[in-house]
């Protein structure tokens, strides 16, 4: 069956939509806003590394009632002699993270926990401990792991659509892990190995979102004449809306599991949660008003040389 | 008309697969390996150390002390012990489950490097090496005190070593330490020792185990440690199954609601999507992992957009006035291109994190590929052959019950 161009046309074309492309330098304005806001937040507060990547130990458990800092810190230092606090941390249900700078000997893990045993009832310790080399390590490998990822993913883009499509998608995802990544450093949240998991998850799903909108732009292409900038524009606003219903159910449904799981999830990957709600959320926004115009920009360039 | 053969394939299908899954999921569930983050224990990583006496570490010496390690580790009970060598010199232990932890590590670095010493202190006559590995823990017939009986493989050998120095100390030292220094009072021809020097039976035992495991050939040096208290991780699973559930049910009323039978058939190939990567991990013999979980959880998220966009598609066809099986089978058939280019993005992105990852990044990427996979199995192969059995059979035939609007309704009739 044949489907005829005009009726499709007017079925697609018929409704009045907002001007999602031609806005888009407001969209790169706030973009480059954030994207300014988010560097100078981690240079001027660090991330906050758990010691999967910065060597040291951590010591996490119940206290099961509300406490400061400074009086675990010194009730730490005065029952284990061998051990200086470098940092209290308060987290959910009455929860403490004791960061010490270096290090801990398996003899002073034991007393850690004999100590947190013998004081708080339902401790729960958790404690881990981590050499620099292995360390840097860690670092250098999650590192790797993110870079090849996303490597990878340009290079099937490129092969599969156009590699102005593949660079557009990418550089939407950075946005969005930046984004993420500088919220963290904002509120001292700490980055830990589920972290850089959560972080490849979110460039799976924005890559996700991406597709199936570039997926549309290239099937319409074969059906729309284009000739002009404002000829592309128009196809690339039409692929957006009709594909605007996914967009937004997608993200809901999954905003659903990560909300769960932050609400419900254990603390351990509270934070996990979070930083996937925020990605997920900023993905779905960055497929639709970035990705997108980044081509329609690139494109137009060429068009307007021809 | 009504083709009744079309409707019962469909009922038979759903029917089946529950008639299958409800009486085995829970051994399914029971049978999956649970990580140390989600039943307790932990995960130490030690480097292999040249020996006091200067032998230098090599690559079998490593393999050796690998299997002292097992040996050693047998004797705890501990369940499914995870033991590796990674890279040259270095071993990772991982141990899960509820049992004294401390009492394991220090099970697990003590070199137990045993010796029979002449008079002169320096002039080693036998070591653990020269014993059975048959060493217990005894009582002293006389005085009741702990002791651990030892049988040398040998006998002449010791029987010699009880002649030429007899009426003379000879020490037993354990790593270093003179545990006990007896004279010998009569020529054994045996090969049968006790040790004495015990402070109870339950460092007597620790010693014969040690003694049956062998010593380790090269001191270990640890230089990561994570651990986790059993209740701990027994919290964490409880309440991610929890939020897992939940958002079940949340994404379950979202899609029937907004999709009606599009959506059921979904949440149906959500629950076969579920049953099957437990299946699969179970199988498999993969240890699930808290990320590795969220991974699982997350995989809900990823199963219901392929069917989002599939559904969505077949809403497109009906705008432009389709007929419900016509707009069915082109809603499937050009959403298939979107959906395998967004997968196979993911399944790239889970090989690279899985190749060059570490621990946990290579759990999450396993879990994320099987994911996927299974997403790829029930979500669109089993739910297009659902939806098209349905609409074929011609049982509902009104377009708002496949998720058309009744604007688009109205638009078909002008």
């Amino acid at each position: 069956m044949v489907v005829r161009r005009v009726e499709r046309s007017e079925g697609r074309g018929c409704e009045v939509k907002f001007d999602i492309v031609k806005n888009r330098k407001w969209y790169f304005g706030f973009s480059i806003l954030i994207s300014i806001a988010g560097i100078l937040i981690m240079l001027l507060m660090g991330l906050n590394l758990g010691t999967d990547f910065e060597a040291g130990s951590r010591v996490q458990f119940n206290v099961g009632q509300a406490f400061t800092e400074k009086e675990i810190t010194e009730k730490f230092e005065a029952n284990l002699k061998t051990i200086e606090v470098s940092a209290v941390q308060e987290i959910e249900n009455y929860g403490a993270v004791v960061r010490i700078a270096k290090k801990i000997t398996p003899e002073e893990e034991n007393q850690i926990n004999e100590y947190l045993n013998k004081n708080y009832k339902n401790a729960a310790p958790q404690i881990s401990s981590i050499d620099p080399v292995v360390a840097r390590e860690l670092a250098e490998k999650a590192i790797y792991a993110i870079l090849y990822a996303s490597l990878g993913i340009i290079l099937y883009m490129a092969v599969r659509f156009e590699y102005r499509f593949a660079i557009a998608g990418v550089i939407s995802v950075l946005q969005v892990v930046l984004v993420v990544v500088s919220i963290f450093a904002l509120f001292r949240f700490e980055i830990d190995i589920t972290f850089i998991a959560a972080i490849l998850t979110i460039v799976g799903y924005s890559i996700h979102d991406t597709i199936v909108i570039f997926d549309r732009i290239r099937e319409n292409l074969k059906h729309y004449k284009v000739k002009t900038v404002s000829d592309l524009e128009n196809l690339v606003n039409d692929s957006i809306w009709q594909t605007m219903a996914r967009s937004i159910n997608t993200v809901l449904t999954v905003v659903f599991s990560a909300g769960m799981l932050y609400l419900l999830g254990g603390a351990a990957i509270k934070h996990f949660s979070l930083a996937l709600l925020i990605g997920l959320v900023t993905g779905a926004y960055s497929s639709i008003f970035i990705a997108s115009q980044l081509w329609v920009a690139w494109k137009s360039r060429e068009l307007k040389k021809a | 008309m009504i083709k009744w053969s079309r409707f019962v394939g469909f009922l038979l299908i759903v029917v089946l697969f529950f008639a299958l899954a409800v009486p085995t999921y829970q051994g399914i569930w029971k049978g999956i390996t649970l990580g140390l983050d989600l039943q307790g224990g932990f995960d130490v990583l030690y480097e292999v150390q040249d020996s006091p006496e200067g032998e230098k570490v090599t690559d079998e010496g490593v393999i050796s002390t690998i299997k002292a390690i097992e040996r050693r580790i047998d004797k705890e009970g501990v369940s499914e012990p995870n033991i590796q060598k990674e890279g040259a010199n270095r071993i990772r232990v991982q141990l899960a489950g509820v049992f004294d932890q401390s009492e394991a590590k220090k099970l697990l670095v003590q070199t137990a490097q045993l010796r029979f010493l002449a008079p002169d202190g320096t002039t080693v006559l036998a070591t653990g090496k020269d014993l059975k590995p048959n060493a217990k823990y005894v009582s002293d017939q006389n005085t009741g005190a702990p002791q651990v009986a030892v049988e040398f493989k040998d006998p002449d050998k010791f029987k010699k070593i009880t002649e030429d120095y007899l009426g003379q100390p000879v020490a037993i030292e354990l790593d270093g330490k003179i545990i006990t220094a007896p004279t010998i009072q009569v020529v054994i021809y045996d090969g049968k020792a006790v040790i004495n020097g015990q402070e109870d039976v339950k460092e007597a035992t620790e010693l014969a185990n040690l003694l049956n495991a062998g010593s380790l050939p090269f001191p270990l040096k640890e230089i990561s440690s994570f651990g986790v208290s059993p209740s701990l991780g027994e919290g964490s699973l409880d309440m991610t199954m929890m939020a897992g559930g939940i958002a079940f049910i949340l994404i379950f009323v979202f899609m029937v609601v907004w999709y009606r039978l599009p959506g059921l058939i979904a949440m149906i190939a959500l629950v076969m999507y579920a049953y099957l990567l437990f299946a699969t991990v179970n199988f498999m013999g993969i240890t699930l992992t808290l990320p590795g979980l969220a991974a699982l959880v997350l995989g809900i998220g990823m199963a219901v957009d392929v069917n989002i966009i599939a559904t969505e598609r077949m809403k497109d066809e009906f705008r432009n006035g389709k007929s419900t099986l016509s707009a069915v089978i082109m809603g499937q058939k050009r959403s298939m291109p979107t959906i395998i280019d967004a997968n196979i993005t993911s399944i790239i992105a889970g090989i690279l994190m899985y190749w060059f990852g570490t621990g946990q990044i290579k759990s999450f990427a396993v879990a994320h590929i099987i994911s996927v996979l299974a997403t790829f199995i029930t979500a669109v192969l089993i739910s297009r052959l659902l939806m098209q059995l349905l609409v074929r059979s011609n049982i509902i035939k009104n377009k708002w019950w496949y998720g058309a609007s009744r604007e688009a309704k109205g638009g078909a009739a002008k």
